[in-house]
This record gives C-alpha cells, structure tokens and sequence, in this order.
C-alpha cells in the first residue's frame, strides 16, 4: 500500500515537472463474454481501422491483455487519445469441459482453460496501470455477480474513475433497469457493441469520465 | 436380492469467525481458506475479505487450477446487511462498527467448484447451487 502511494505521488509530480500529455490508459474489465472485446473491436475500427481481437461465443477467447495505442476519439469538437486496454474477462473457476461441450476437442479445452487461468492473473495485475476503467455487463445477465463487485472495489480501492457498460441491449432478455439498480453509484450505459446502438451516449460517458482521470 | 451400498452424500461448512483470520496478513489469510477449499469444504466466513484479497484469492484460485488436478477453482459470494431501511444516524453507527470491526455484518461464502455448482444473488437472497 506505502509503494503504491509513493509510485502514484512519483507518476504524479514526473507529469507535473515534465508537462507531458499523457495518453490516458483506458482499461477494459468485467466477466467472460460480455463483449469488451465486441467494444473494443467496435471502438477500434471506428477511430483506427484495426480491430484489437477475436471474439467468440466460446468464452474466454480474450486470453492474453491486447492494447492499442494512441486511439483518438472525436465527438462534438472534443477529442481524446487514449491507450485502450482490452482484458481478459475476470472468472472465479474454469472447467475445461465447458469448452468441450461446445464442441472443442479436448486437448484444445485444456490448453484453452488453462490460457484463460493465465490470462485472469495477467488482467489483474495489470489494474494498477489503469487510469480509468470501462467496466463491461452483459445486460442479460445477473449483475450482481462477486466478481463484478470484486473489480468495481478494487477500482474503488485504487481511486480508479470507473463506468459502467451494459451491454447486448439489443437482446430481448437485456434488463438495464436491474443493471442501473446494482450499480446505482456509477454512470451505466446500455448499448450494443455488435450493432453499434447508443454508441454516442458511450463516447460522452468516455469523455466524462476521461475527465476524472486528469 | 444383493444388497445395495448406499454412499450418503454430505457437505461440510466450516465456519470461520473473523478472529481467525484478523491477524493474518493478506498471504497468510488466503492461503488458510485455499486450504480449506482445496479439502472440498465449503467455508462460512464472518465478515469479507477486502477487495484486494479478494483479487489475490482469484489469481492463487487461476495458478491452483492450472497445477492441482481436478481443481476447478472457487464460487465466492458476499452477503451484506440491508442498508436500505436505515436513516442517515444508522447508517453512520453502523459504518462506523463496521470500520472498527472489519465488517463483520458481513458474511462470505466460498465453495470449491467441484461441489458448489453456481451462487446466484440479488439483493433479495442468495441461492446455493450443489453439485
């Protein structure tokens, strides 16, 4: 706790002595399969071209953290750059024949599985270099799963600005309402990466929220 | 007629109160409930862990699955107090027991994989899912 006090007062006063725009690094959490990497894919090619990664009904297709740097976004005369930071999703077990039984071959659940293990340690360690956080829900989905609290804390913890993204709201089974009620301290924005929906109330909510980062 | 053997199935629940583990550093605390964990049990701890811990409880669960056979990993869950009905004066009592007391009107479950299925919560209940 001392160390990271001193590494951020460090970062901190190294910004203010240099005066150097830093790009902020704009981290994207949340459970397995709620579509950071659909939103990130979508952010990307809007705003560069590229997409950042391959998405997959499978879960845990994001294994490794994937970034993209100096993505800039504009939106009604404003602009941002920022470093985007796609994450692995964040999951308490794995089981292998999960993946099997959509149809993977065993050797390739296993070395899937155990990627994905990797992947979660690799998304959790990199929290502490995140300036702001956009956390991804699947609207359809209970939200008041342990690991979203989990990775809401320890952003809370870390005087990280965090929004809140509820997405596949193009779903039938989507309930926002529920989402906005668990998570009534925070900015929740519903879209739909996959289809583009709402895509303008996010880029406001990123402006806003880019803003509590400094 | 042979006759049947029937094997009871049965669940243990280890009861941990804070005191246990109040002591214990970070390290220490998540490496005695890993141990429980890994005995198949289920453990009923009094208070929560802090969010950091609870992120350090995850990634000790990832390396495990990757070098212990048969591990799967963890269902966590936190049940808290109902802060709703409280006026502006409980909640500042209670906030305040709670600092001193490390948020002890709390209460966390932690169950293997292997005999938890799912822990599905609301704000309403928590519903226990076995295998």
């Amino acid at each position: 706790m001392v160390i990271r006090i001193l590494r951020d007062f460090t970062k901190r006063m190294f910004g203010i002595f240099f005066k150097s725009k830093k790009e902020i690094s704009l981290g994207f959490y949340g459970p397995p399969n709620a579509g950071k990497t659909s939103l990130a894919n979508r952010i990307c090619k809007d705003w560069t071209g590229e997409e950042i990664g391959n998405v997959s009904k499978i879960a845990h297709e994001t294994r490794n953290v994937q970034f993209k740097e100096e993505v800039e976004i504009k939106y009604k005369d404003k602009s941002l750059k920022f470093k985007l930071v796609d994450t692995p999703g964040i999951a308490t077990k794995i089981d292998y024949e999960d993946f099997m039984k959509m149809k993977m071959k065993k050797k390739a659940a296993q070395r899937r599985a155990k990627e994905a293990t990797q992947g979660i340690v690799e998304a959790i360690q990199w929290l502490d270099d995140m300036d702001a956080v956009v956390v991804v829900v699947d609207a359809t989905e209970n939200p008041y799963s342990q690991v979203n609290i989990t990775i809401i804390g320890n952003l809370v913890a870390r005087n990280i600005p965090v929004l809140v993204v509820a997405n596949k709201i193009d779903l039938r089974k989507a309930e926002m309402k529920k989402i906005e009620a668990a998570f009534p301290e925070y900015e929740v924005v519903g879209i739909s990466a996959k289809y583009g929906k709402n895509m303008e109330e996010f880029y406001e909510a990123v402006f806003k929220l880019a803003k509590k980062a400094g | 007629m042979g006759k049947k053997n029937k094997k009871l199935g049965g669940l243990t629940l280890q009861f941990i109160p804070h005191s246990e583990i109040s002591r214990l550093e970070t390290v220490d605390r998540i490496k005695k409930l890993l141990r429980i964990i890994l005995d198949n049990k289920v453990i009923v701890l009094q208070g929560r862990l802090k969010p950091e811990e609870e992120t350090r409880l995850i990634e000790d669960t990832m390396i495990m699955i990757g070098n212990i056979k048969n591990f799967k990993g963890v269902e966590l869950a936190v049940i808290t107090g109902n802060e709703e009905d409280q006026t502006f004066f409980d909640k500042f009592r209670f906030g305040l027991a709670k600092f001193i007391s490390g948020q002890q009107n709390a209460i966390t479950i932690i169950g293997p994989a292997s005999v938890v299925k799912e822990m599905k919560k609301d704000p309403k209940k928590l519903e226990v899912m076995m295998r």
